[in-house]
């Protein structure tokens, strides 16, 4: 394998490009200078230290360590989907099931992985691990937050629908089941349309990493598939534990549509 | 037959028994929160107090039970699928209903947009009469319709309630509550209700 290595001064010149980016801002009155400025060295922090935060990972090939960078990295994700959240959950669940879902999704799908097929030896060496995870948490996260807020907002919606169903003597499943199929189309969407564009469109990031690296381009896109399994069965797995978990926390035990338990987020 | 006894929810307040086979007027202003107390019979809402058919409290059998036999009907009712025949697990047994109530007869395979919100409300009636439930919680089950269609389901309703059915009707209506209700409960801004024979 063989790559072209970058120092940080060779870092300059593309930068320059972003600047060129906040001087069109500047120029044009887009008044998103200060934003870009903002994002930028938010990426160039962020990057910088997750590059050193990995050397340090591989060298330890600790379970402890890996398993709290892998918490974090769940954390991040929760936090996330609240963001991305029109209206929310009640209190604690509004972290609480995007971050069990999030977990438990990408969690068992790159289990799943590292012990069936990739076998690193020891199975939870960090260099397999975590981006993996990390590949795949992006993805089951906008499935999971997509599909919550159709949810809550189908519900929201089809109150008086809902209400008429139940009211005839539906249980709550029946009551929410179309607004439920609503919201699961939406999570699954994504990962579909990326499924279908995928090396015509888009040649994608990780694939993309691996050729620069040296890869050969047909084990590069061994890899990929692999990936993109995981990130299907993941997302799937994710969405579909959110919604169902999200229909029950907005319904009741006497089947009651609870929309008293929405609050609206910012 | 129904015993309402310390309904709570939100400011209402009240207790009262409704016989088999009767039918009373639920009377107040705009907002009084006549909705609320229907709702809350049916146990739409979380509400506290003693709500028992025949000397079973409601909470004895799963929600969806006591809702069959205990029926709300919304003053504007939701729908759920895209044509009429989909709200209906059997369009025989509603088709006399259809007819008697003035409704088109192949209204079955219609989209409900096409219904006008007259033909929205009737509708809506059927499907809850379907279910031949004890007891009927109308709200304003008119307040769409022209005479002769508010008559008809007066007379339905009346028919029903011959056969031993009762009824809570509301209605801003006065000569209504007094022609359909054998008495009326009026609800004051306080959540009380007092009651008026007619």
């Amino acid at each position: 394998m063989t790559y072209i290595p970058l120092a940080y001064g060779d870092l300059i010149l593309p930068a320059l490009l972003v600047v060129m980016d906040g001087v069109l801002s500047l120029v044009l009155h887009l008044k998103l200078e200060r934003q870009l400025a903002v994002a930028t060295v938010r990426m160039v922090v962020q990057l910088v230290l997750v590059g050193y935060v990995l050397t340090f990972l591989f060298a330890a090939v600790s379970p402890l360590w890996t398993a709290l960078a892998a918490f974090v990295m769940v954390l991040f994700a929760s936090r996330e989907i609240v963001a991305r959240q029109k209206r929310r959950l009640p209190g604690i669940w509004s972290y609480g099931l995007g971050a069990s879902c999030t977990l438990l999704a990408a969690g068992s799908v790159t289990m799943f992985a590292l012990l069936t097929e990739l076998r690193p030896d020891p199975w939870y060496h960090p260099r397999y691990a975590l981006p993996l995870l990390g590949m795949i948490l992006g993805n089951t996260m906008t499935g999971i937050s997509l599909g919550l807020d159709v949810l809550i907002t189908g519900l929201v919606r089809e109150r008086s629908a809902i209400e008429a169903c139940l009211a005839l003597g539906g249980t709550r499943y029946q009551a929410v089941l179309p607004v439920v199929r609503d919201a699961l189309r939406s999570g699954f969407t994504p990962i579909m349309n990326s499924m279908a564009a995928i090396g015509l469109v888009s040649l994608p990031g990780m694939m993309t990493g691996q050729i620069l690296a040296g890869v050969a381009p047909v084990d590069a896109a061994k890899y990929q598939l692999l990936i993109m399994f995981l990130i299907a069965g993941g997302t799937g797995l994710g969405t579909l534990a959110a919604v169902l978990g999200g229909a029950r926390l907005l319904t009741d035990q006497r089947h009651r549509l609870r929309l008293d338990r929405v609050s609206s987020g910012g | 037959m129904l015993t309402v006894s310390g309904l709570k929810r939100l400011h209402i307040c009240v207790s009262f028994d409704l016989r088999g086979g009767e039918c009373v007027a639920l009377q107040g202003p705009s907002g009084v929160g006549k909705t609320l107390l229907l709702r809350s019979i049916a146990d739409l809402d979380p509400n506290e107090g003693a709500v028992k058919l025949d000397g079973k409290l409601r909470e004895s059998m799963p929600a969806p039970a006591w809702r069959k036999q205990v029926t709300y009907l919304a003053a504007e009712p939701g729908w759920w699928s895209d044509t009429v025949r989909e709200h209906f697990t059997a369009w025989d047994d509603a088709l006399p209903l259809v007819k008697r109530l003035r409704l088109p007869e192949d209204c079955a395979s219609w989209p409900i947009q096409r219904l006008s919100t007259g033909e929205r409300q009737r509708l809506a009636l059927v499907r809850g009469l379907v279910l031949q439930s004890r007891v009927l919680l109308l709200d304003e089950p008119t307040s769409a319709l022209d005479a002769a269609s508010a008559a008809a389901v007066e007379s339905l309703i009346a028919d029903r309630v011959k056969q031993g059915a009762s009824v809570i009707w509301s209605t801003h209506d006065d000569a209504q509550a007094r022609r359909v209700g054998s008495r009326i409960l009026r609800m004051s801004t306080g959540g009380r209700i007092e009651e008026e024979l007619t």
